[in-house]
């Protein structure tokens, strides 16, 4: 049950050809893909294009209807390898990821893909996080799609481009037994516009047919010597089809302009934003009318050498405007110009910087340096001071402008067991904690500041290996659900079971992949028509061989700091295993709040718990907060007139998770937090018990207020 | 000049609905025949962070007659937006500090209300930043500034801040839409229709009107002194209590009659007679040794009589003390039953339960035991520990008979008080700390000033109310060094808010290390919850 439901937008993948198709560019892409009649679908979530898994998934009724096999695959390596099935048949097979870091998780499986060609278009289609919002290590797909011979798309940031891409990508990996990487940065995954649909095509080759009448070619099966002529085939028989279909189909744009002695290259990717750039510049128009020559580059691997001697014939220079690093396309480029003899002056990093996202601001300011140098004509006086960047008194700004860390949502279950791991090292004084990727990694940052590195989605068990020394101190590795049933079982339990580890691995199963957008996970525990879940990591651990096994319920800090002392000081030798366990709130919330509205309306006794703070005992010390962090725990003006920090307070966001008050407990701080039980629809029992508290409590509550009312100065 | 797309730039945090807004905007353009393209940057941001959301508008009309599309933008460009939409103060400020507000291009329309990030939150004592001045950056930067409270407009109407917002964009006038489209998108949503409706024609009117009101941050409400003394008490038999209270310097009044009222309400009218006794002790002190300032005599400012002040402040707390007696009592009173339920929202006759989370320490038991058997209990390591295996969390129903009556009765034992071990040490650390001020007053008033502003590091309960008091004796073991030298005042304030810098004491301990180092060059204190 994934965080954004596409229930609704699903409806128009089934628009007919000529109807106007609306929406998100990951909604065109699945279009798309049953436009080009493809066969079969799989991937793993990841942003940018976690959206593309959800739309997928509620599309699985439709995908069935037009005989489309889709899989949420365990992992990236999965989706790729899922693409075999391209190989010995005509059948179109796309999948998706998040890179670079799907890409190198499914490298094994893609290089062999590569390595023995495809029959069926095989489209693997990459979220490039990179730049605002990524949330990896900033590297480039390109890498990928030239050492395995790969090609890769990098259409303009426009929808009809990119279901053209789609199409046109299908057609080129099999024109060429090549797969091919579709590449979509952030924004344009999150792009909303509109395209012309057309009518979604059966694919025409099924995989029961295959099945039916299995085809085998030796020469596809990764073993010499047929590895040895895959490599002869990549370099004299693919390589050039792919580039004599670029060429012929024309998937590039050479676009004239009346600066006709210089030139731009560029990816299509960055098309809009160039665009924009070259028009703040007056160098274009809002159209996309370009005073200067423009090439844009729709497929970035491989590059068309013809294509580009006869764009930079006769040009005193060109930029070439590549987004990342290294610069590979640059590098090509002046291969090409050598070769071909051209004396033009190949402009790139250097004016443009050489790593980070190319923004607007970026290539207005390369761009205008460019003009400045080789066609000052070009540059007539700026439209006004509305162009330039304003001044602001960044000093002054930086003090008011305190940073905004992503941290865990409201009412979070991991929030419990890092206060509980706070707690822990008051008593043992710091850890070493190797982290991983998902929700816990926000643990990184403030208010828990643990965590001393992180490897990879399921590598946290595996980065503390080097540390089982025996003896000293025991490692704590942390590792999601998600990234448990990704790899986690094999590369950090199994591995520490065999390799006879001594330290602690804490699995936090909030039950969905939580932080890629709450999509299920073989061990979700909600019913799903589609999935086979409820598979316990509990079994799982103990099947790879962990004799050692806890389980914890993150909110009971209490049980979990008794679990955790266990497992540093227990004499028993071997890998220790916590199932730190506590339903993802988003997830629970969107699941719990209809069924107790539904309750409360229908007249059911309901309670409703939410915390509160009372301002007259809080001094305004914020240890709860420290130990917290969560965003319904804030604080606001102290009423105390003789205070002036200050004072706690939980806003209205609160979802009585519990957490304020086991903290309060657990770290003996203050008796300021009360947990307040709402109850709707009470008995006639509750109201008889409330009838007779009222009686006594008010009673007495009357005679001491009357006694301080004695003494009013 | 040839027609060029409105820019519009949306920042919202995680939850506020930003992508609710961009859909209404997008639902209203296209129903007003204008393509629009919208992206948005949400990634980890989504986690509590901000999202920024951007949208470009062209009409099709234009279109039409060019038989051509206009290239949209995927992002803001410093000084090419039209309108700045922030859900959130700082987010506001972010936007400026990214250059999206221009003076001569760009509508910002702002919330007022603060979303604290936990670096401000998580500060020891105040770490909010300061809204008050960040709002008049706002209002110079940008070219127009609509801001009011949207969160406070949203909850008036039981709606979302994400209407609030749309209705602010209409009122604005930033977006050649009519104000019937605006609605029928709301209406086309179905979703709490009604409400949502309210909250746009609220926040669309003071968007036409021109709203631009500020609101402060977390400050305290502590500043104003110059409220005004009554001439009589509200009890006739503590006339002379006022009396005292009325002849002390005009500064300290207000603060000393909180104080004594605190202490009536802690104790008793003999308990506020024994505050002020201390307070006259010490104004006696300064009215001899204060700088004399040729500041206007009726002293309207906070340097004149600042001894007694700060005092009169420290003191009134450190008197009241926060012992299980007045949780206790604090905790059973009416009035805070009254507030609970507005607190948590609950109908007017709706029945709910209160649980209170006790972790009485051994410490804290026996500090409310007579001085003699506390200090036995505390002795004796037979006795603490089986008291300690006794002491584990309590969850108190407060709102229950039984549960009542054992606060009641605790807060009860508030005529005993005088006798306790908690009160009998508080009193003695309370006389040692005025000895100290009224020794250094006649020769370093200053630092007798930061001495007795230094109170304010003894707050909080447990282990926290532990920490305070030894940062606190830390200070005063210092006292001595810091007379000898010119700057000592400086020193001791700093090392005041060192203490507060971190939990385990780092930014002090260095502090620390330089003072004895003789170098007195402040040192950058490294606050745990901002890497």
């Amino acid at each position: 049950m994934a965080e954004r439901s596409f229930a609704k937008e699903v409806q128009s993948l089934r628009l007919g050809a000529g109807a106007e198709f609306r929406g998100e560019g990951i909604l065109a892409v699945t279009k798309a893909l049953l436009q080009s009649g493809v066969g079969y679908v799989g991937g793993y979530q990841g942003a940018p294009i976690s959206h593309l898994m959800d739309v997928l998934t509620d599309a699985e009724d439709i995908l069935t209807e037009l005989g489309v096999h889709f899989e949420a695959s365990a992992s990236e390596a999965t989706a790729a390898a899922m693409l075999a099935a391209s190989i010995n048949y005509p059948l179109r097979g796309a999948v998706t990821w998040k890179s670079t870091v799907g890409t190198n998780v499914a490298s094994d499986a893609l290089a062999n893909l590569a390595s023995a060609g495809v029959r069926g278009g095989a489209l693997i289609i990459v979220g490039e996080d990179y730049g605002e919002g990524a949330s990896i290590m900033q590297e480039r797909t390109h890498a990928f799609a030239m050492k395995s011979q790969m090609w890769l798309l990098d259409p303009r940031p426009q929808l009809p481009e990119i279901v053209r891409a789609v199409e046109q990508g299908f057609e080129l990996s099999e024109a060429s037994h090549t797969p091919v990487m579709l590449m979509l940065r952030i924004r344009a995954c999150h792009v909303y516009g509109r395209f012309t649909a057309k009518d979604n095509r059966r694919p025409p080759f099924s995989a029961a047919d295959a099945l039916a009448s299995p085809s085998r070619d030796y020469g596809r099966i990764i073993l010499p010597p047929s590895t040895y002529a895959q490599e002869r085939e990549k370099i004299e028989q693919r390589f050039p089809a792919a580039v004599r279909f670029v060429a012929e189909r024309q998937l590039n744009e050479l676009r004239e302009g009346e600066a006709s002695d210089i030139g731009i290259v560029l990816q299509g990717g960055l098309y809009n934003n160039v665009l924009r750039a070259l028009e703040l510049l007056d160098c274009a128009d809002t159209f996309g009318t370009s005073r200067v020559p423009l090439y844009l580059l729709n497929v970035t691997y491989p590059l068309v050498p013809e294509e580009w001697a006869r764009f930079c014939a006769g040009k005193r220079a060109v930029l070439v405007i590549e987004e990342g690093q290294p610069e590979f396309i640059e590098q090509a480029a002046s291969q090409i110009l050598r070769k071909h003899e051209l004396s033009t002056a190949l402009l790139g990093k250097g004016l443009l910087p050489m790593h980070g996202e190319y923004t607007v601001d970026v290539l207005r300011r390369g761009l205008a340096e460019f003009i400045g140098q080789w066609a000052p004509e070009l540059r007539r006086t700026s439209r006004g001071p509305a162009r330039e960047a304003p001044l602001v008194p960044v000093g002054q700004l930086a003090k008011l402008v305190p940073p905004r860390p992503s941290g865990l949502c409201t009412g979070c279950p991991e929030r419990p067991f890092f206060a509980a791991m706070k707690l822990l090292q008051r008593e043992t004084g710091p850890l070493h904690i190797s982290a991983d990727i998902g929700c816990h990694s926000f643990a990184t940052l403030p208010p828990f500041n643990m965590g001393n590195s992180i490897m990879g989605y399921g590598l946290g068990a595996a980065g503390a290996s080097a540390f089982h020394t025996g003896g000293g101190r025991r490692p704590v590795a942390v590792m999601g659900d998600g990234g448990f049933w990704h790899n986690g079982l094999t590369s950090g339990i199994g591995n520490a079971v065999f390799n006879r580890h001594d330290g602690l691995t804490v699995i936090i199963d909030n039950n969905y992949s939580a932080a890629t957008g709450g999509q299920d996970i073989p061990s979700s525990r909600w019913p799903n028509e589609h999935r086979q879940g409820n598979n316990s990591i509990l079994d799982a651990v103990r099947g790879v061989g962990v004799k050692w096994v806890r389980h914890t319920r993150t909110y009971d800090i209490p049980q979990t700091l008794k679990v955790l002392r266990e497992a540093l000081t227990t004499p028993v030798r071997g890998p220790k295993v916590i199932v730190a366990e506590g339903e993802c709130q988003l997830n629970r919330q969107r699941r719990v709040r209809p069924l107790m509205k539904k309750a409360i309306d229908e007249g059911r006794r309901v309670v409703r718990e939410r915390f509160g703070v009372d301002p007259d005992t809080c001094t305004g010390d914020h240890s709860c907060i420290r130990l917290s962090g969560c965003p319904s725990l804030t604080v606001r003006p102290n009423p105390d007139p003789l205070r002036t920090d200050p004072i706690a307070h939980v806003d209205n966001s609160c979802v009585g998770c519990g957490v304020c008050g086991e903290v309060a407990h657990a770290a003996v701080l203050c008796p300021s937090f009360y947990r307040a039980e709402l109850l709707y629809n009470p008995s006639w029992w509750d109201r008889v018990l409330a009838r007779v508290r009222a009686a006594v409590i008010g009673g007495l509550q009357r005679h001491s207020d009357r006694k301080r009312l004695r003494f009013a100065l | 000049m040839t027609q060029r797309p409105i820019k519009l730039c949306v920042a919202a945090l995680g939850g506020q609905g930003g992508g609710v807004l961009t859909e209404w905007l997008i639902e209203i353009a296209e129903a007003q025949r204008h393509l629009v393209q919208s992206t948005s940057v949400p990634g980890v941001a989504q986690r509590t962070g901000a999202t920024i959301y951007y949208l470009e508008f062209f009409p099709k009309a234009v279109v039409e007659r060019a038989g051509r599309e206009p290239v949209m933008a995927l992002m803001p460009v410093p000084g090419d937006v039209d309108c700045v939409i922030a859900s959130e103060l700082i987010e506001a400020g972010r936007a400026i500090q990214r250059g999206l507000v221009h003076r001569e291009r760009t509508t910002l329309i702002a919330s007022s209300h603060r979303s604290y990030s936990i670096a401000e939150k998580s500060a020891m004592g105040q770490g909010a930043a300061d809204s008050a001045g960040l709002i008049e950056l706002a209002r110079t930067q940008a070219k127009r500034l609509i801001l009011f409270d949207m969160e406070e407009v949203a909850e008036q109407h039981h709606s979302v801040i994400s209407s609030v917002l749309l209705g602010a964009i209409c009122g604005s006038g930033v977006l050649p839409f009519t104000r019937d489209a605006f609605e029928a998108a709301i209406r086309k949503s179905g979703i709490s229709v009604a409400t949502n409706l309210a909250a746009f024609a609220d926040a669309c009117g003071r968007a036409e009107r021109g709203d631009a009101a500020s609101n402060a941050g977390p400050t305290s409400v502590a500043s104003d002194h110059s409220a005004e003394i009554p001439e009589r008490a509200r009890s006739p038999g503590l006339q002379p209590l006022l009396d005292r209270v009325r002849r002390l310097p005009k500064p300290v009044q207000a603060l000393a009659l909180e104080g004594a009222r605190r202490a009536i309400d802690y104790q008793d009218p003999a308990y506020a007679a024994a505050y002020l006794d201390r307070v006259e002790r010490i104004s006696a002190l300064d009215e001899r040794w204060r700088p004399q300032r040729n500041a206007p005599s009726n002293g309207g400012d906070g340097n004149e009589w600042a001894l007694t002040a700060s005092v009169a402040r420290g003191l009134a707390l450190w008197m009241t003390f926060e012992d299980t007696i007045r949780v206790a009592d604090l905790k059973t009173r009416a009035a805070r039953f009254a507030r609970v339920r507005a607190e948590v929202r609950a109908g007017p006759d709706q029945l709910f339960g209160i649980t209170e989370f006790m972790k009485p320490r051994v410490a804290e038991i026996a500090g409310t035991l007579p001085a003699a058997m506390g200090a036995w209990v505390l002795a004796s390591p037979s006795v603490s520990g089986w008291l300690g295996r006794r002491t584990g969390g309590k969850h108190i129903r407060t709102n229950t008979v039984s549960g009542f009556l054992l606060l009641h009765a605790l807060g009860g034992l508030k005529r005993w008080r005088r006798g306790t071990l908690r009160y009998i040490e508080e009193n003695a650390r309370i006389e040692e700390w005025l000895r100290r001020i009224e020794r250094l007053a006649p020769t370093h008033y200053d630092l007798a000033v930061e001495l007795a502003r230094a109170q304010r590091l003894i707050k909080g309960y447990g282990e926290t109310h532990e920490r305070g008091w030894r940062s606190f004796s830390t200070l005063l073991g210092e006292l001595d060094t810091l007379a000898t030298r010119a700057d000592g005042a400086a020193v001791l304030a700093r090392l005041h808010e060192a203490a507060l810098a971190d939990e385990e004491g780092k930014a002090l301990a260095a502090e620390l290390a330089l003072l004895t180092a003789g170098n007195s060059q402040p040192v950058a204190t490294t606050n745990p919850v901002n890497p």
